[in-house]
């Protein structure tokens, strides 16, 4: 088991024939995920890396069955293809493209939502069910296959975490790269709940960032329905203070966003906190004992 | 991406938000100039710096004459501002706005920024204008009106009603005033992909208008790309320049107070590696995220600009080879130290894909100055360690 995608899911990637789309697609394949086509405009009919490329996501979706589609084309486009996905049937849109306007993804998000379609990112690394399916630019070969799921803000973090974790002599079920834009999809909200469902998942690890007040959400969610240990990190503990104008996103959310902050409350929650990125495996390899 | 005062009402002008009459000024004569073509006898000389808290650091002064205006005008420009904002090294003052003196009945505070957790902008307003509205927020939080806008619907008459029956503006014309300002506002938010709105104080006068007395603007630089008229506003004095040098090379780069330089890939994993070096007991001096392709010119340009820090005495360079790999990488260090003098010991850890290959190569290279950390924590202590001149 695993949460979201798995060897059988069937994905289609937006802005195939790009170069970032053709290398990383090409990667996700050699992984073992099916990349049953592509949509690029104006290249319908054509033949990439040995699959189908049709001018629309509705033509991909009719003709491939896929129901997962990982994004890559540029920010400009990004709320563009995100609604494009969500009209033409997809269930999961994988957004990589970093830089894509927030208002853009505010209105693409909304109608995603509308449309029943979960989104994961923007600007993040995908999602990765280890040894089967790869839908993203992490390197595959350091997901090794086994109990704990992760849910990371920040790209390298999860390398860094997943790493630790196998290095313990654990594995991943499923490692979800959200994201730290201001608007993202899937957040630790709605993942965590999946991942206590999954009965493979043993244990999980949160990595967070500083800004937003995802994590303190988190705590809360995790006190209630989480019964499973969670491991967390928040990076920018260190951080200098943002060089915003102001703090009114801040007060927006009733909380400052500080690391000190989201620690304290995910401690509160019965977490095990860990002050350095350096001390995941560990403290997964010791959470893991005290459970049993 | 920020702007100046002057050129957010500018923009507040083009879409009929009040504010009082005003013209920037570079030098005294200028702000001579302005002063009398504005008219009146009451100005406001006004800092314009990318920063708040002006007034109270004495970047905006009144005047009662012509004089009094080039008297100010002459004291302001140039004097470096230190506000609650721009951390103790202030902000050097280039322009200044001359503004005709305006009425004051009472202050209000309005704003607009993305609620996250929403997902959609919020319309901030309270009667406490003129405070630091950190402080309301945290003092006195129900003297905040927050309305959220859904983009689908727009403004509507109701989130109007909403703000004005929250501020307790009774006036039927008054509140139609209100409400018109709050519209046009949320139009340029959304017109000009704004990050950021915030106008503290905003007045209204003895004959019951709404002026907008400051105002305070940032964008989202993701949507620069299609608004050239405000990326044109961008002013190169008030940015960082090693930021900025950074930026160019595809690097992102914060300078801090301490010893150890860190250059690595990825934000999270840079503040990660901060954070570490702190668990340790050392102090990280720069946050600095090479992106995904550290190459050869990349981990050179990075060396250049952590060692013009005088106050660096180690270098902790921690990758994560993902795509890239870590062979590629530590070939990149070898070629960057040939590049740059590098004279203080460089921990260099790098793990992911190829990483054995990679502790190969940097050991068979036996520059010195370069040493090899095993993994994270490793790499940390040995940089606190090396900068105390133990290792």
């Amino acid at each position: 088991m695993s949460i979201l995608v798995n060897k059988d899911t069937k994905v289609i990637v937006q802005g195939f024939t790009g170069k970032e789309g053709t290398f990383h697609a090409e990667q996700c394949m050699a992984y073992g995920t099916q990349i049953v086509g592509g949509v690029t405009p104006n290249k319908g009919g054509m033949t990439h890396l040995g699959k189908p490329v049709f001018n629309t996501v509705k033509e991909a979706v009719e003709n491939t069955g896929a129901t997962v589609s990982m994004i890559f084309v540029p920010p400009a486009f990004v709320g563009d293809a995100v609604m494009e996905a969500a009209d033409g049937g997809i269930e999961l849109a994988v957004i990589i493209t970093e830089g894509a306007p927030v208002k853009d993804m505010m209105y693409a998000k909304a109608y995603a939502t509308k449309k029943g379609m979960k989104t994961i990112g923007p600007n993040c690394p995908g999602i990765i069910t280890a040894e089967e399916c790869k839908i993203g630019i992490m390197p595959g070969n350091i997901f090794k296959k086994g109990n704990v799921g992760l849910i990371s803000k920040s790209g390298t973090l999860t390398y860094e975490g997943a790493n630790q974790v196998v290095k313990e002599g654990f594995g991943i079920t499923t490692a979800v790269g959200i994201g730290g834009d201001p608007i993202i999809g899937l957040s630790y909200k709605q993942l965590l709940p999946m991942f206590e469902a999954d009965p493979e998942t043993e244990a999980i690890v949160m990595i967070g960032e500083i800004g937003g007040d995802l994590e303190i959400q988190a705590a809360k969610l995790i006190k209630e329905q989480i019964t499973k240990p969670v491991v967390a990190f928040i990076a920018g503990q260190t951080a200098p203070k943002g060089k915003r104008m102001g703090h009114a996103g801040a007060i927006v959310s009733g909380s400052a966003g500080t690391a000190a902050e989201k620690m304290e409350a995910l401690e509160k929650a019965g977490v095990y906190v860990v002050k350095s990125p350096a001390e995941i495996g560990v403290t997964v390899a010791k959470a893991l004992k005290e459970k049993k | 991406m920020n702007i100046h005062e002057y050129q957010a009402k500018e923009i507040f002008k083009s879409y009929g938000v009040p504010t009082p009459k005003g013209i920037v000024a570079k030098t005294p004569d200028e702000a001579v100039k302005a002063a009398e073509s504005l008219g009146g006898n009451l100005w406001v000389v006004k800092a314009q710096i990318h920063a708040g808290g002006r007034g109270l650091g004495g970047g905006v002064k009144l005047a009662k004459s012509i004089e009094e205006v080039r008297e100010l005008a002459s004291q302001i420009l140039g004097m470096t501002l230190v506000t609650h904002q721009t951390g103790p090294e202030g902000k050097v003052v280039h322009k200044v706005y001359i503004e005709e003196g305006a009425d004051i009945k009472d202050e209000f505070y309005l704003g607009i920024v993305l609620d996250r957790a929403k997902e959609m902008p919020v319309i901030m307003a309270s009667t406490e204008g003129g405070m630091e509205i950190e402080k309301v927020a945290e003092e006195t939080p129900e003297k905040i009106v927050k309305v959220a806008v859904d983009p689908s619907i727009g403004f509507q008459g109701f989130h109007g009603r909403e703000l004005v029956f929250g501020l307790g503006i009774t006036d039927k014309n008054e509140q139609k005033k209100f409400i018109d300002f709050a519209q046009k506002l949320f139009k340029i938010y959304m017109d000009k992909d704004v990050e950021l709105i915030e106008i503290n104080p905003l007045i209204r006068t003895g004959s019951g208008d709404f002026l907008a007395l400051d105002a305070k603007m940032g964008f989202d630089d993701s949507a620069l790309y299609r608004h050239p008229d405000i990326a044109d506003m961008r002013d190169i004095t008030e940015e960082d320049p090693a930021e900025m040098e950074a930026a160019e090379h595809g690097l992102s780069y914060v300078s801090l107070d301490g010893e150890i330089g860190c250059m690595v890939n990825g934000a999270g994993l840079a503040m990660g590696t901060m954070d570490t070096i702190n668990y340790v007991g050392g102090t990280p001096a720069n946050f600095l995220d090479v992106g995904g392709k550290a190459t050869a010119e990349t981990v050179a340009k990075g060396f250049e600009i952590i060692l013009r820090n005088p106050k660096v005495k180690s270098i902790f360079v921690n990758i994560f080879g993902g795509i890239v790999r870590c062979d590629r990488i530590a070939n990149g260090i070898l070629e960057a130290t040939k590049m740059v003098d590098v004279n203080v010991p460089v921990v260099v850890r790098l793990d992911g894909t190829n990483a054995p290959e990679a502790a190969e190569i940097l050991k068979n290279a036996n520059i010195k100055n370069v040493i090899a950390a095993e993994d994270l924590l490793d790499g940390a202590k040995k940089a606190v360690a090396a900068a105390k001149g133990e290792l």
